[in-house]
């Protein structure tokens, strides 16, 4: 198929930045959204252009690195896939194809599609772990009995690859889902009770002092989360939070 | 490592904020209802006497200055945050699908809000303000008043209009405010937002109903 692209370039954090008009042709349908990117960057690089500068790693869905606001949404217009696992056949011959960073304040651009997300890196560092005594005895992990729900709702939480793309799709650019997955994954298991009254308090204060929005329950998120992550994780942070407000000093 | 103070200062106590505040108007939107719907009964007295004990009870004039406070926090908060969150994103996306992920009224709660309180603040004049502190010689009593309005047109079509606009705010805010103080369940959670749907039909139209009741009784 033969497609128009229109896609931000930016030189740098700081240009202004623009959108630039691109025709690329014989994509196949079966291709990944990358590896149309790929074929787009070959012909630039080939006629002596600054190729598109976008992030990736994996290409399978599990890293979290590929971005891009695809035609106004946060991994394109399929459901439960990122950009890596976003398929051709999602787009029709003829199609004009919006690509854009994702965008917020606390994501900002470093080049054309690739944003600085360690934002989150530090909302993690503020309480995103367990401490753990690694003096060698390490206590059998059946010792400590979890209920199956709580590990199963747990590892769902944990599935977040914090990605990013609640950030961009919602119109506020909250973090809540993204620090909700992350305060949720320790709250319902044992090992993350003992820091659990700091850890949200912590964390919510990083994810207010990076200048992330205000959360206002629109739901978009949980729409655009590659990973299906729960609105039900926020809500259990808003608890923990009332939880640690009231149990702090 | 130590906590951060300022509590009160973060995104979720604003959330909280917005909740609580909301969850109250909620409850006194439906005490307002019980009231008008007396205008329908065939006797004007069941009004005007209402109307006097709203006037005169001294709990209802404490819950008065509580109600005016739940008013203006809910507003202010409201803006503060839309900027905020405005503020968050400094540039724009070019092309924004946002009807693709979330529906119009979570999106509009800060047009329909402030539309409402341009609503409200006519309200109060015309009827708030005459009643508490204005000349009601021109009036045989507080339902002559009340009633009188509604036989303009035009004050009837923007009395229904801002109804509208409220249920708009409310089918997103009735279950929001459940999520923000942290209540979701998936047992529960289904009922509120059903609940919360009906809430916001259901009440509006009773509103609305009075208003179109007593204009069509004057024509
Ligand atoms: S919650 Fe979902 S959308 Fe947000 S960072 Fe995690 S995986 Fe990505
Ligand atoms: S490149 Fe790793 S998730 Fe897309």
């Amino acid at each position: 198929m033969n497609l128009t692209l229109q896609i931000w370039r930016q030189n740098g954090p700081n240009d202004a930045g623009r959108m630039v008009e691109y025709k690329v042709s014989d994509i196949s349908e079966h291709m990944s959204f990358l590896e149309m990117m790929d074929v787009l960057n070959e012909e630039l690089v080939a006629k002596g252009d600054d190729p598109v500068a976008f992030d990736h790693d994996c290409r399978e869905g599990i890293c979290g690195m590929c971005s891009m606001f695809i035609n106004g949404e946060a991994h394109g217009p399929d459901r439960g896939v990122t950009t890596c696992q976003l398929h051709m056949r999602m787009f029709n011959d003829g199609d004009t194809i919006y690509i854009e960073p994702f965008r917020a304040k606390a994501f900002p651009v470093i080049k054309d599609l690739i944003v600085d997300r360690s934002s989150f890196d530090r909302i993690q560092h503020a309480g995103g772990y367990v401490s753990v005594n690694t003096s060698g005895n390490t206590q059998d992990a059946n010792s400590l009995p979890v209920p199956k729900a709580d590990a199963d709702k747990a590892f769902d939480a944990a599935t977040c690859i914090g990605c990013g793309a609640c950030v961009a799709t919602c119109k506020n650019s909250s973090a809540m889902l993204f620090v909700g997955a992350k305060v949720s994954q320790y709250a319902l298991l044992p090992q993350g009770k003992v820091e659990a009254v700091e850890r949200v308090k912590n964390m919510v204060h990083q994810m207010d002092l990076e200048g992330f929005g205000n959360c206002t329950n629109t739901g978009a998120c949980e729409i655009e989360c590659p990973k299906g992550i729960s609105l039900s994780n926020i809500a259990r942070m808003n608890r923990e939070f009332f939880v640690s407000a009231l149990a702090g000093e | 490592m130590s906590a951060p103070t300022g509590i009160v200062k973060t995104s979720i106590a604003r959330k909280f904020v917005m909740a609580f505040t909301g969850f109250f108007l909620i409850v006194f939107l439906l005490t307002h209802l019980s009231i008008n719907l007396l205008t329908l009964s065939s006797d004007p007295e069941a009004f005007n006497e209402a109307s006097h004990f709203m006037a005169t009870n001294p709990l209802i004039q404490v819950m008065q200055y509580v109600l005016a406070a739940g008013f203006l926090i809910h507003i202010i908060m409201g803006i503060k945050l839309t900027k905020q969150n405005s503020d968050a994103r400094p540039v724009k996306y070019v092309k924004n699908n946002a009807a693709a992920n979330s529906g119009f009224a979570s999106r509009s709660m800060i047009v329909t809000g402030l539309l409402v309180l341009v609503f409200i603040v006519l309200h109060l004049k015309d009827y708030f303000w005459v009643l508490k502190f204005g000349d009601m010689t021109p009036y045989s009593s507080d339902y002559d008043l009340v009633v009188g309005l509604f036989s303009s047109p035009l004050y009837t079509v923007i009395y229904v209009a801002a109804f509208v606009l409220l249920g708009i705010h409310l089918s997103h805010g009735f279950q929001s405010a459940f999520q923000s103080l942290g209540a979701n369940h998936p047992q529960y959670t289904p009922f509120v937002k059903g609940f919360g749907t009906w809430y916001s039909i259901l009440v509006p139209a009773g509103f609305a109903l009075v208003a179109v009741w007593h204009f069509v009784q004057s024509l």
